[in-house]
């Protein structure tokens, strides 16, 4: 153990927010309150140390010179030191930084998701072409059925008994398998959130 | 406390007993089962190994969760991650880059490099600048991640943690690139595009078992192991429980 004092530090914090959760009797709750409130303090200084941390590889980048790379780092450096002074100057809800939010970040934002929806469309047709193993194949066939049950074209026959309880049985599939898909992550949460506690996993360098 | 509190609290306390009792390697050693073979993970080492051979760099997309939300443990499985792949890369010429959404995240991974270098005896090669902050939202995250995918030399990339469906913008990019790419994420928006647009897509819990193929640490064996256990003891419960319901027991 390379760093005891973090290590104990860790799974001593640890504990005591997951003992608070399981008996909240009075003295264990404020504790495990206080802790929390600490942590969001620090992870509100980290997002500075972090901020700090990208200005620091753009200006690198930039003092490197490599083509494009330092114009684009440049543009970085420059709407970070406009947007920060602004919104220190301003304060967060004053009436220009929101317009700066809705009328560059806004369009921007809605941009990355026009070309989000023409890749996804695009690496769809690709997926056959790259694996075509019986997964692939199930996915692909699952999501055709779906888009036309949910696009309103098989309207009219929805009214006949089979056809019903077919569609009862395939709406309850991605339920079924969401629900699986979820009880998989939580078990493996759980396990890695127990790997910290025991001291197995130190993320902090411990 | 209530049924439900007692219930969780035995879960708890039932699962760190198995992670202890089996992290015992003479106990791992002697067990009937063992881990299943995972071809993806086997073609990551090989990914890592080329990259190293080729002075290029490996990238850890370690996402936008943060260490307060309860989507952190991806987080957690990608820090372990990023340690394994530092340790895999400690002789290239290019070190690992990890990009991440929020500062905590990003602190953490410059840690955890740190350590990894340590380990290896080499923390003067650690570049204090290659954990980063590349964007605090999930659009401005992979705005900033793009250039790591473009301008710096990478041949591998890890997505490991909780992301949104943009992230497929990401894997686009980087298979664009000729680069491997591996990704995994806790949230199900995120798993379905990437089962798409990633070359290597992990399902579900098949996130949590990445440190474990890249580094046979026996924690995280036993971990694995009492996940199967666990998954297990939840099928044999689900199916009583539907049968008692048909019953019209409960």
């Amino acid at each position: 153990m390379k760093a005891p004092l973090a290590t104990f530090t860790a799974i001593g914090a640890g504990l005591i927010i997951l003992a608070g959760y399981f008996f909240p009797i009075s003295p264990l709750r404020e504790i495990q309150q206080l802790l929390l409130n600490w942590a969001v303090i620090l992870a509100g200084t980290a997002a500075m140390v972090g901020i700090f941390n990208l200005l620091i590889t753009h200006l690198r980048k930039f003092n490197a010179g490599k083509g494009k790379q330092d114009i684009y780092s440049l543009f970085l450096l420059l709407s970070f030191l406009v947007t920060f002074i602004a919104g220190i100057w301003f304060g967060p809800s004053h009436p220009s930084i929101q317009h700066i939010i809705t009328s560059i970040q806004m369009p921007v934002e809605t941009s990355l998701l026009a070309l989000l929806a023409i890749t996804l469309a695009y690496t769809s047709l690709k997926l056959l072409q790259r694996r075509r193993d019986w997964v692939t194949i199930l996915f692909v066939a699952s999501t055709i059925v779906f888009l036309l049950i949910s696009s309103g074209l098989m309207t009219t026959g929805m009214n006949v008994e089979p056809f019903q309880f077919l569609l009862a049985i395939l709406n309850r599939l991605p339920v079924a398998g969401t629900r699986g898909i979820l009880l998989g992550v939580a078990l493996g949460s759980l396990t890695t959130g127990l790997r910290i506690l025991l001291g197995a996993d130190r993320p902090y360098g411990g | 406390m209530e049924l439900k509190g007692i219930l969780a609290f035995v879960i708890v306390i039932g699962s760190a007993l198995l992670i202890i009792i089996l992290s015992f390697r003479k106990l791992q050693q002697k067990l009937p089962f063992d881990l299943r073979p995972f071809p993806a993970l086997k073609r990551l080492q090989r990914a890592i190994g080329l990259a190293v051979e080729d002075g290029k760099r490996q990238h850890l997309a370690l996402g936008s969760s943060s260490m307060l939300e309860p989507t952190s443990a991806s987080a957690l499985v990608g820090l372990s991650a990023l340690d394994c792949v530092t340790q895999l890369s400690i002789a290239s010429d290019r070190p690992p880059v990890a990009t991440s959404g929020d500062g905590t995240l990003s602190i953490l991974s410059q840690d955890t490099m740190r350590a990894a270098y340590l380990k290896g005896n080499a923390v003067e090669q650690n570049p204090f600048y290659n954990g980063r902050l590349v964007g605090i939202n999930p659009s401005s995250y992979i705005a900033g991640t793009l250039p790591v995918v473009y301008d710096e030399y990478v041949s591998t990339h890890l997505l490991i943690g909780s992301f949104g469906p943009e992230i497929a913008l990401v894997s686009d990019a980087a298979d664009r690139q000729n680069a491997f790419v591996m990704a995994s994420s806790d949230s199900l928006p995120a798993q379905s595009v990437l089962f798409a647009a990633a070359q290597e897509p992990l399902i579900g819990e098949e996130l949590f078992a990445v440190p474990a193929y890249l580094k046979a640490n026996p924690a995280h064996r036993a971990s694995l192991h009492t996940q199967d256990i666990l998954r297990w003891i939840l099928i044999i419960a689900l199916v009583i429980g539907s049968f008692l319901k048909l019953a019209g027991v409960i």
